[in-house]
């Protein structure tokens, strides 16, 4: 075990399938004698080679499509958007002809497309977005969303090896905020959820840096139990973890950094909504960004953002339901 | 395993005293025969596709590319087997010329189990994968960036293959294809865009379309673009031909712009009265499949029993799809995902039935 960042634990689990899988190869803007816009692919050009970290030109679209293209021959292709925002420009080949192929055709597209997401440092509306309920609303990609170092390593390689397209979303406020002990070589996160903390009186149910903010704001909530329910994969969605941490609880609070419409917590909300009605001891509530875009100036960003207090503060009220 | 366009055989060149001329010294007899079976085979099929469309039998609607037979099938037969193609909707012949059967793509238009798709997909859109196709999505310059894929990924492994992919003269004004020329420029891929210029996007003329013809902009992007007779053929599979033996010889992409005639309407239910008549008119008289019809017959082969030939296999493939099954509702949600313990799946070899390619290995 090594303890290192959150952007270091996906730098090494991409490092790690490439030495392992000399069909993986990276494509992005500026990922290769830059060593990425956050630095994540840095040195890589040194060992792998300009071929294997592969500096694009500006075309979201182009990235992913020829992705498909190299993908279908036999190459195993990890995307980096720069920024999950501007994945918009790579939407259609991601939703209609990587989603779609094994269904119509029989033909899996493995590939892998990272996705550095969220705010909370004044990005502003393009570089703050968190899209991952565009790719959950479409059928044939899979979707995951590490909160800690040792699975977004996990995740990472385990994207790499799915032969399936996996939207993979890093959130940039874990990058170098977070640290953790980290498995050396190779292994696989599963994707399915992980109960981050355990409780019994209330789960909050959430991904991603939520599952921070969720950590810290139910630390110590007037001495309640509150179990965090990281979901880790949002496509498969582990619908069993769900269920049985309401079962638990009873009492339910889900987060979505998201834009609250169609969010995956909306999801989760339905899923919960049709299947454990009986379990539940309160209303399902919901945190989440209200349906604008993410603003630039830090008072509005704050004002915007599923924040410690917020969540504790619902937690609390429904604790009191 | 493809070869280097230096061990790549020609064929015996045909003669002026033996044969019709021919736009291309690399075709023999058989290939030129070939060439018209395989256009035959298109129109027949689509043709017979059509009137179990008007039977109520092919759901949706039908699209055909009914005098563009020379475009797909010309440039398909300059193809090897380990060169791989993205297909578009007119581009039936692609399918015919790397193996596709009549039957399974009669099922296919009819929503069958044996279909390409298994009643995934409708229509044109489908690539076996068994043949080194991928079929087309309706954004159809989505295709050029994933032939462009292809192609990157057989130059990083110094492999001599090539990777082809048509689009129409609509697609030049999405993005997609900028993106696609422009990546192919940048990394000099040995790939070949052909433009199936057939004067009309739905009911949008070209000249609503672009102001340059798009030809011309390859140059912009760093490569060739050559303009070609698409009812001819061997001309198409000359400019083909040439194209992937730059390609493979590591001189990058080449843009070739078939000249044709949309001659149906978009699909069956598009009466096309926004034609004028006289430019069918017109273009009727180029019709591909007359025009090698005349240069096989002077060959010496007896075209009417050609064509009652490969009427009779399609009747036959079509009992076969009429008799097969519909898909079974109970599996519509099966193969989302490709499972972890399941084989790898990637495109295979077509057939490559030009003599070019006869004793070299593949």
């Amino acid at each position: 075990m090594t303890e290192m960042t959150y952007l270091r634990a996906i730098s090494d689990g991409l490092r790690t399938e490439m030495r392992e899988d000399e069909r993986v190869l990276l494509m992005g803007e500026d990922i290769g004698v830059y060593g990425g816009a956050f630095k994540v692919t840095d040195g890589f050009i040194e060992e792998f080679g300009a071929d294997r970290v592969m500096d694009t030109p500006l075309a979201e679209s182009g990235i992913v499509g020829t992705a498909v293209g190299a993908a279908v021959v036999g190459l195993r292709p990890v995307c980096e958007m720069q920024f999950a925002d501007f994945v918009s420009c790579g939407f259609d080949q991601i939703v209609n002809v990587a989603g779609k192929m094994l269904y119509r055709q029989g033909l899996p597209v493995n590939i892998t497309v990272r996705l550095p997401s969220g705010g909370g440092f004044s990005g502003g509306p393009y570089h703050s977005q968190n899209p991952e309920a565009w790719f959950m609303h479409s059928p044939g990609l899979k979707v995951v969303a590490p909160s800690t170092p040792e699975d977004a390593k996990g995740l990472i390689i385990a994207s790499i090896r799915d032969p399936n397209p996996v939207i993979f979303m890093e959130h940039k406020n874990l990058y170098r905020r977070v640290k953790g002990e980290v498995p050396e070589g190779s292994y696989e996160t599963p994707f399915r959820a992980r109960v981050a903390r355990e409780g019994s009186d209330l789960v909050v149910i959430t991904y991603g840096a939520m599952v921070h903010t969720a950590l810290e704001a139910t630390l110590d909530l007037d001495g309640a139990s509150i179990m965090v329910l990281d979901l880790r994969s949002l496509v498969p969605l582990d619908e069993a973890a769900i269920l049985a941490a309401v079962h638990e609880c009873s009492k339910v609070v889900i987060v979505d950094e998201a834009n609250q419409t169609c969010a995956a917590g909306a999801q989760v909300a339905a899923l919960i909504a049709e299947h454990a009605f009986e379990d539940l001891d309160g209303p399902v509530v919901r945190v989440a960004s209200p349906d604008i875009p993410i603003p630039f100036s830090p008072p509005l960003e704050a004002a915007v953002l599923p924040s410690v207090d917020r969540v504790r503060e619902a937690c609390r009220q429904l604790l009191e339901y | 395993m493809a070869t280097s366009s230096t061990d790549v055989p020609s064929g015996p060149k045909t003669t002026a005293q033996e044969s019709p001329t021919s736009p291309s010294p690399h075709l023999t007899p058989d290939d030129r025969v070939g060439l018209l079976r395989d256009m035959l085979a298109m129109r027949t099929i689509e043709q017979r596709a059509m009137n179990l469309y008007r039977q109520g039998k092919v759901p949706g609607s039908f699209y055909d590319g009914f005098g563009q037979e020379a475009v797909s099938v010309g440039a398909t037969w300059a193809m090897a087997a380990a060169d791989r193609l993205c297909v578009l909707h007119r581009d039936l012949g692609a399918h015919i010329v790397r193996g596709v059967a009549p039957a399974t793509i009669l099922s296919q238009y009819m929503g069958r189990e044996a279909g390409v798709t298994s009643g995934r997909d409708g229509n044109v859109h489908f690539g076996d994968y068994r043949t080194g196709c991928v079929g087309m999505v309706s954004m159809l310059p989505d295709m050029m960036l994933v032939a462009a894929g292809m192609a990157m990924a057989f130059k990083l492994r110094h492999e001599a293959r090539c990777a082809l992919t048509w689009f129409g003269d609509g697609s030049t004004s999405r993005g997609d294809f900028h993106e696609a020329m422009n990546w192919a420029g940048v990394q000099n891929l040995p790939v070949i865009f052909i433009l199936e210029n057939n004067q009309f996007a739905y009911s949008t003329p070209i000249d609503q379309q672009f102001a340059v013809n798009p030809v011309q902009r390859a140059a912009g992007y760093g490569f060739p673009g050559v303009s070609v007779d698409g009812n001819d053929v061997e001309a198409v599979f000359e400019a083909t031909r040439a194209a992937r033996e730059r390609a493979i010889a590591g001189g990058g992409p080449t843009l070739i712009e078939a000249v044709t005639m949309r001659m149906h309407g978009h699909g069956a239910h598009d009466d096309m009265k926004y034609v004028p008549k006289a430019l069918v008119e017109e273009w009727r008289k180029k019709d591909p499949i007359d025009r090698q019809s005349v240069r096989v017959t002077q060959l010496g082969v007896d075209v009417d029993a050609l064509r009652k030939e490969v009427l009779g296999e399609v009747e036959e493939a079509t009992k076969v799809a009429l008799a097969g099954a519909m898909p079974d509702p109970a599996t519509v949600t099966d193969r989302l995902f490709h499972p972890r313990d399941a084989d790898e799946i990637l495109l295979e070899d077509g057939e490559a039935p030009w003599s070019g390619f006869k004793g070299t290995p593949s």
